[in-house]
């Protein structure tokens, strides 16, 4: 900001000696601009520079609405003052250092300008930047250099696959991607704040020195000063890290701004880091030393913290109440180390999960980040080693929630089994069977830091966010669910309206084309449509299935699953225009009056079905009287009967009697 | 043993033709095997159903043996009524004297008759009726299985090509063929595994089974006492010894009787079935 209060200084300075000057010129000097216009105004004019034809033509009005407005052509082409028209093709540069010399002095110390100096010809130029005969006023939006634009102009030579960030040694890359994607590029890019800091901001616009420069705004002693120009109460914010005013003062031990703020967004080039470490390990390196109050191992195994995520960070970072003022500056460190300090998002999830508040009342049960993430050896959720990795999750969480373990004994909800449940799941075969990464573990649906129970409205697996929740993954399927007749944004009702682990279960979520599920969701769905699944089951489709055969039409095969909609929809995979296409994924040859079948009919409705409740009744009708009149006729015919048989025994007796004493035969 | 003794030393009369007992024993091949798989849908409900249906191969195999079975039992009618016109030519009679002559299965008066003494004879009032070569009852089972084939065997060809027949149709048609197929099913079923079983087989001077429907010949004495109407008649033609016929071997007769109790177990199995189901599980 105060180069450009100098540079506006100096332009009014300089508008008055033009003024004073040109006065004289007029009389001394062979060339006014309406001069040298006369011939420049041409647009067809052609210079000649090694051997390369170029355009010399100049804008007047370009010129006229410039900052640059009342200063004559040979100010800046000093070479051509008092040459004869036409004047020597072989032109020079225009000079701006003759009125901006403390920006040329800048310049020359900075790299574009030594590499300009050593001939490099990807070094930068004024006109690079500023422009040549349309240079407006930095604050003028238009301008080349206004902060908005600076990030593109920095970025025609600095992003990736230029010929400077290819070519000459550039210690970051995707400067200019990374950039944008930060704080600050947002601010800019995005939110449209011009104050926001862009590349000259920290890198300052003329004097661009490598972070190793001493000099440079960017070096370890100046980036707080760099930093604060902006972000003036900084320190009044950083003090449960460090004592402000030591970053100034004692930069080489402290972390500078730039060890926890990446100075683009993603750092690939570290500080060398401070003592501050070695310092500690000091003592902390002694295997056998012991902390007075409680006699627990004070011991740090340093292979642990450079092998782990924190390798770049200092001890002072998280052990945050160190004071390096004092002799022994641990001394200050009475508490344990506060993640939330730098990882303050997840600290404030963790503060609302059932988790945190169970800390927050002292329970000993309560799990605390270093019981999930371990100390100082905290790997990144993306190393395999970590016990956050993926597959490592459901073993990580299932020592505290197996069954019999202390979460598990407290739990009072009705899902029993979790972890056995989710690991015979389809999401836990998934993960630990086939081993895919992007499979759900328990903090995919219940989140890392902020499970609460489902019962809360902000749990992310209450009714209100399950959908949500499950479709972080399943996208398609949310989007379809969202418009069907089961969401709560298409259907206002009192009643409870399913959700995902209505159907699918909570942890034992099996593939949906699975015998079981098919059998089971008949159960489901006719948990609330009671009485149209009793109806199913009185015809084929629903006898079948009752018989335990999955090949029969379920709920879903018609009425659609995630995308069920009313049937008097005419988007409803039943209504009057879809219903054929539903009944042909299975009855190839079926006619839309094939269609008209009651896949629901009951002979019990009157009203409904009048045809097949008279049907019954006359079948019904006709069996009872048919039994009626049988029954009578046999049970008539019955004791007859036996009296029949005693007398025809008699007969035979006699017969053979009368065979056995031939004398007796008539 | 005096009846083994018997059955050799007495002449047999023959009763039923060859062709009318293999059709006999198909019938009720085909019939049990209807009714086994039609009722594990209809009985769907049922835990019987469940297992049986497992036991006999799931649904699609049921299902084809139901159809199978019905072309057996549909092959079995028609072949009786091939049978029929070969009667027709053989005797050399018109349709209406073959229908309605003297041993035909058509009614007449005799029966009506046959019905009214039998009444009397129930109630005490009268002696046992002359039954002729066919009683009433038989009569009525024969035209049962008429009306049986009309109904079950439409309703059933409608269900098998439903996706022809709805081509004229409409749908709601199949859902009554259903009901009709199945309740005149359980009609039949239960008509023949307890009406027609107490009337042929299990009435006590018949107890436990008749096997004349199997061997197609009777001992002479039960004939003489259970068709008088016939022996009388046979006797005032002189034609009795014409349909004298050899007995079977005792193996014959036993292989006779274990298919009977095969299928009597089978009626039974599916009657207790069939009560249970109503009794206890219907919804």
């Amino acid at each position: 900001m105060q180069d450009v209060n100098k540079i506006a200084l100096y332009k009014i300075l300089m508008l008055f000696s033009v003024l004073i000057i040109s006065g004289f010129e007029n009389f001394v000097s062979a060339q006014s601009k309406e001069d040298c216009l006369m011939c420049h105004e041409d647009k067809t004019l052609k210079g000649k520079k090694y051997g390369r034809s170029f355009s010399v033509f100049v804008d007047d009005k370009k010129l006229q609405s410039s900052v640059h407005v009342d200063v004559d052509c040979i100010m800046c082409h000093q070479d051509l003052e008092g040459t004869e028209f036409p004047h020597t093709e072989n032109v020079k540069k225009a000079e701006c250092y003759a009125c901006h010399d403390d920006a040329q002095k800048l310049f020359d110390e900075g790299l574009h300008g030594k590499a300009f100096k050593n001939g490099d010809r990807l070094a930068p130029t004024c006109q690079t930047c500023h422009g040549s005969h349309n240079i407006l006023k930095v604050k003028d939006a238009k301008s080349a250099v206004a902060p908005i634009k600076i990030p593109f102009l920095c970025g025609s030579c600095h992003k990736e696959g230029s010929a400077v960030q290819v070519q000459r040694k550039i210690p970051q890359d995707h400067i200019i991607e990374n950039y944008s994607e930060s704080m600050h590029g947002d601010a800019l890019l995005r939110k449209g704040l011009n104050v926001a800091a862009t590349c000259a901001s920290c890198h300052s616009p003329h004097r661009i020195l490598p972070h190793t420069d001493p000099r440079s705004t960017i070096a370890r002693k100046n980036i707080a000063a760099t930093c604060t120009k902006c972000h003036s109460e900084i320190e009044q914010v950083h003090r449960k890290i460090i004592k402000g005013e030591l970053w100034e003062k004692q930069s080489h031990v402290l972390p500078a701004c730039v060890d926890c703020h990446q100075p683009h967004k993603i750092r690939r080039v570290f500080y060398a880091q401070g003592l501050a470490d070695q310092d500690c390990l000091n003592c902390h390196e002694k295997r056998d030393l012991k902390s007075g109050v409680d006699g627990h191992s004070l011991y740090v195994n340093y292979d642990d913290i450079s092998t782990s995520i924190h390798a770049k960070i200092a001890c002072s970072q998280c052990h945050a109440t160190v004071n390096s003022a004092k002799i022994r500056p641990c001394e200050g460190i009475t508490a344990k180390v506060d993640c939330a300090s730098c990882h303050a998002e997840v600290g404030e999830d963790y503060k609302i999960s059932t988790h945190g508040k169970l800390f927050a009342s002292n329970d000993k049960n309560a799990p605390t980040c270093s019981e999930c993430h371990g100390t100082h050896h905290v790997l990144g959720k993306l190393n395999s080693k970590a016990p956050s990795f993926a597959t490592n999750i459901p073993i990580l969480c299932a020592r505290c929630h197996r069954e019999g373990e202390q979460a598990a004994v407290r739990y009072v909800g009705s899902e029993k089994n979790i972890i056995n449940s989710y690991t015979e799941s389809i999401h836990g075969k998934g993960l630990m069977k086939s081993g895919l990464t992007v499979t759900a573990t328990c903090t995919d649906c219940h989140t890392a830091h902020r499970e609460l129970p489902h019962t809360d409205l902000q749990s992310s697996v209450n009714n209100k966010n399950i959908s949500n929740t499950c479709g972080t993954c399943h996208f398609g399927i949310e989007e379809q669910f969202n418009k069907s007749i089961h969401s709560t944004l298409i259907t206002k009702t009192d009643k409870q309206l399913p959700v995902c682990n209505t159907c699918h279960s909570a942890h034992n979520i099996r593939r949906a084309d699975a015998e079981g599920f098919r059998m089971d969701i008949m159960n489901t769905c006719g948990k609330c449509h009671e009485d149209i699944a009793k109806t199913y089951f009185d015809t084929y489709h629903g006898k079948v299935s009752q018989l335990g055969y999955v090949k029969t039409a379920k709920c879903y095969d018609c009425h659609g699953s995630h995308d069920i909609l009313s049937v008097t929809d005419p988007l409803s995979h039943l209504s009057r225009n879809n219903i054929l296409t539903t009944c042909q994924k299975c009855h190839k040859s079926a006619t839309k009056l094939f269609a008209g079948y009651f896949t629901h009919a009951t002979h019990h409705d009157p009203e409904k079905y009048p045809w097949l409740f008279w049907t019954f009744w006359g079948m019904t009708g006709l069996l009872l009287s048919t039994f009626v009149i049988a029954g009578i006729h046999t049970l008539l015919w019955l004791p007859r009967s036996l009296q029949w048989k005693r007398e025809l025994k008699k007969r035979k007796e006699a017969r053979l009697n009368d065979e056995h004493n031939p004398e007796n035969k008539v | 043993m005096t009846r083994k003794i018997n059955s050799i030393t007495e002449p047999q009369v023959q009763r039923f033709t060859r062709l009318n007992r293999i059709l006999h024993i198909l019938m009720i091949i085909s019939f049990i095997s209807l009714a086994l798989t039609g009722l594990t849908l209809k009985f769907a409900y049922t835990q019987w159903a469940v297992i049986l249906s497992h036991i006999l191969g799931g649904f699609e195999s049921t299902g084809f043996i139901h159809r199978f079975a019905a072309v057996i039992m549909l092959s079995v009618f028609l072949t009786h009524l091939i049978d029929l016109f070969r009667l027709k030519k053989k005797e050399n009679k018109t349709w209406i004297s073959l229908i309605f002559g003297k041993d035909s299965l058509m009614f007449n008066k005799k029966d009506l008759q046959d019905f009214k003494n039998s009444m009397k004879w129930f109630l005490g009032k009268g002696e046992r009726p002359q039954y002729g070569r066919w009683t009433y009852w038989e009569k009525f089972d024969y035209f049962a299985v008429f009306w049986g084939i009309f109904v079950i065997g439409s309703t059933g060809l409608l269900l098998w090509f439903s996706e022809f027949f709805t081509q004229v149709l409409p749908g709601w048609v199949l859902n009554v063929a259903t009901i009709i197929h199945s309740d005149e099913a359980l009609l039949a079923t239960g008509f023949i595994f307890t009406v027609h079983f107490f009337n042929t087989h299990l009435r006590p001077e018949k107890f436990p089974m008749d096997i004349i429907i199997f061997s197609g010949r009777v001992d002479l004495e039960e004939f003489k006492i259970d068709r008088p109407a016939e022996y009388a008649e046979l006797v005032e033609k002189g034609e009795l010894e014409k349909y004298f016929v050899e007995p079977y071997q005792p193996i014959v007769i036993k292989a006779i009787k274990f298919f009977g109790w095969v299928a009597l177990s089978l009626g039974f199995s599916i009657i207790v079935w069939i009560i249970y189901a109503m009794l206890f599980v219907y919804r």
